[in-house]
């Protein structure tokens, strides 16, 4: 359930704030991919000095029916930041990426700033954004190096340069020798990076991504979310990627947004969304969040099961949530919780019990010891206080 | 066993190779050798650009079929597109309105076009009013243009609203995030997206027009086009070997057309017609 990009974003700065150096080494860069683009000019594409930050201010959107498809936001994302909008479909997720590219207009009062630049007026094809759709929408009737040119061939740009530009972009897309194909003779990866490089081509000053890796299964979305990843970092390219998978989310996102019914709900670096979310509806989203609630007896929350101890900063809370994966099973009477086992599920790198607690509540608890588990069987589980998220109010 | 297979099968094609022969092969065959069969001999086929008259009947037909396609293209295709992308109170009934000349036969779109552009028509008496002369053009080559157009629009209208349904937006929205001005959308990514309707609907055009009678004949009898000629060699001389010639050669033309636009398209082009 948590994010399977973890281990590669620890090399990097966390924090809700923090801006990728645009002209820094690129980051997350393996020598494997390194090998890969040696003979293309990397600081060609990295050198994104146009890289812009965005910034919508009051932006809403409200349809012609009366649906209310954004309520007023005010966000700014920073210039070479990764940005992942995620949420359940309709949650306004696409409208925010096509106000920003300029394909929807936000409601009266609503701008949307690139830089210092005011934007608002003005359409897609003026905002010099690049866009990556989720059915890919490459033209049927070019090649694929036509393709990725298309956008240097309506700005007026020679012929020949534009055939070297999408060489280099064929190369660092790993889609050599593929530029004579049509589309229809690619596979779905192979469309993905076309497209990708397709958007790239114009040097935008805002990368949109609008659930990019969908369309495809998911082993090839995993190697793909890798390959974005390496991208958008050695790019150092604004970028805003909406999902409704949140491993996407997390693996991609330098900070994450979570939305749902035309608002944000949280918007922070994935370990807080995770850890830390700031909504019932952020902890239901995102992963699996067990919930108990109980009566209050001081600084300790009761019931049936036991009693568990609850951080300071709980001051009348009545619950408490935690993940599986921060509660451990213990002797019976050991731990805070006590019940029994409902079902366990080996799922090879842990066994996930479900654990039925007095007073007809449920909890699933992670663990990773070799041991079975026979339904009915009495079991004790303690959690660490300080995994305890607690939602006041 | 193999043999009996194959004689069922045989049997199974029979019906359909009856009709074929009987309304196909024998009458082509038969035309073909009346076509050969007058005073010119075989060489009647080639009346058609040996002698002056049937030429320009040729070539006026031809043309006039083009600038017909063309034009109905043009029109069509933008009054198409404009249906099929906006919506607006009163759009189910204009085009409703606008397929109405389907249910037309080329009589009464001639009749049509004389209220119109004939002597006693609304242009006439407008021109007359405003400069003093009346405009009459109902019984010419402009007039039958004028009837074309008006009938050859319904059909491709409803072929490029269903074409432009069909459209992915994305693929226009992609090429606008590329910085291109709606011309350029229009030339790079829906013209090429509705290229097989526009040359399906096209072919069957050029087609129609080809082969109109209706239209012609009422609007008189002696515009110099194929089907009219063919008429008065049959009927006012008598001229049977010339007339199925001219028949043969319409017929090879328009089969011609929409075997190209088959190819072009690459997909079925109804024959029509």
């Amino acid at each position: 359930m948590s994010a399977k990009g973890r281990p590669e974003r620890e090399f990097r700065p966390l924090g809700g704030s923090e801006v990728r150096e645009p002209a820094g080494p690129p980051q997350g860069q393996t020598p494997e991919c390194e090998a890969r683009t040696s003979s293309v000019k990397p600081r060609a594409w990295g050198d994104h000095n146009d890289a812009a930050s965005v910034r919508l201010a009051h932006c809403a959107k409200t349809f012609p029916d009366g649906t209310r498809a954004l309520l007023p936001l005010d966000l700014e994302i920073q210039a070479g930041e990764t940005v992942v909008f995620l949420g359940p479909s309709g949650c306004g997720k696409t409208t925010l990426l096509r106000i920003i590219a300029g394909l929807a207009q936000p409601d009266a009062g609503g701008r949307v700033f690139f830089g210092d630049d005011d934007v608002t007026a003005r359409p897609i094809e003026r905002r010099n954004v690049g866009m990556v759709f989720q059915s890919y929408a490459l033209f049927p009737n070019m090649t694929v190096a036509e393709n990725i040119a298309y956008g240097l061939r309506v700005r007026g740009i020679r012929a020949d340069e534009r055939r070297q530009q999408s060489a280099r972009l064929l190369d660092m897309m790993r889609l050599a020798g593929l530029g004579d194909r049509r589309v229809d003779q690619l596979s779905g990866g192979q469309r993905q990076r076309v497209a990708l490089a397709r958007a790239l081509a114009v040097r935008p000053r805002v990368l949109l991504l609008d659930e990019p890796l969908t369309a495809l299964d998911a082993k090839l979305r995993e190697s793909l979310r890798v390959g974005i990843d390496r991208l958008l970092r050695s790019l150092g390219i604004t970028a805003v990627y909406v999902t409704h998978d949140q491993a996407e989310a997390m693996a991609l996102g330098d900070r994450v947004a979570v939305m749902s019914h035309g608002r944000v709900e949280q918007i922070g670096a994935p370990q807080d969304i995770y850890y830390r979310p700031a909504s019932a509806f952020v902890a239901d989203f995102i992963g699996t969040m067990n919930r108990v609630s109980g009566e209050r007896d001081g600084p300790s929350l009761r019931f049936p099961g036991g009693t568990l101890r609850l951080p300071d900063h709980a001051v009348a809370a009545d619950h408490a949530m935690f993940r599986p994966q921060d509660a451990r099973i213990v002797e019976p009477g050991a731990g805070a919780l006590t019940g029994r086992v409902a079902a366990a599920f080996f799922l090879g790198s842990m066994t996930r019990v479900v654990v039925d607690l007095p007073g007809e509540q449920t909890i699933v608890v992670d663990t990773v010891e070799r041991r079975s588990f026979v339904n009915g069987d009495a079991i004790g589980v303690d959690i660490d206080p300080d995994a305890l998220v607690i939602l006041e109010s | 066993m193999r043999t009996r297979e194959n004689l069922f099968l045989a049997l199974l094609a029979l019906p359909a190779m009856v009709v074929f022969a009987a309304f196909w092969l024998l009458p082509m065959a038969r035309l073909v050798s009346v076509g050969a069969s007058g005073p010119r001999g075989p060489a009647a086929y080639l009346a058609i650009v040996t002698d002056a008259n049937y030429f320009a009947s040729l070539v006026s037909t031809v043309t006039l079929s083009i600038g017909v396609t063309f034009s109905t293209l043009v029109v069509a295709g933008i009054a198409g597109m404009f249906l099929q992308r906006n919506d607006f109170p009163g759009r189910a009934v204009l085009v409703s309105l606008l397929t109405f000349p389907l249910a037309f036969p080329g009589v009464v779109i001639g009749f049509m076009v004389i209220m119109l552009a004939g002597r006693q028509g609304l242009i006439g008496s407008v021109t007359d009013a405003l400069f003093g002369s009346k405009l009459v053009f109902a019984y010419s080559i402009a007039g039958l243009f004028a009837g074309y157009l008006y009938f050859s629009i319904p059909r491709v209208i409803l072929t490029v609203m269903a074409a432009v349904e069909k459209l992915d937006r994305a693929l226009e929205e992609a090429a606008r995030s590329l910085g291109a001005t709606p011309w350029q959308v229009l030339r790079d990514v829906v013209l090429p997206g509705l290229r097989p309707a526009l040359i399906s609907a096209g072919a069957i055009c050029f087609a129609t027009s080809m082969g109109a009678f209706g239209t012609a004949f009422t609007l008189a009898t002696n515009i110099n086009v194929l089907p009219i000629t063919i008429y008065t060699e049959f009927t006012n001389y008598a001229n049977f070997s010339i007339a199925a010639a001219l028949s043969l050669v319409l017929g090879v033309i328009t089969w011609a057309a929409l075997a190209v636009a088959r190819t072009l398209a690459g997909s079925t082009v109804a024959a029509a017609a």
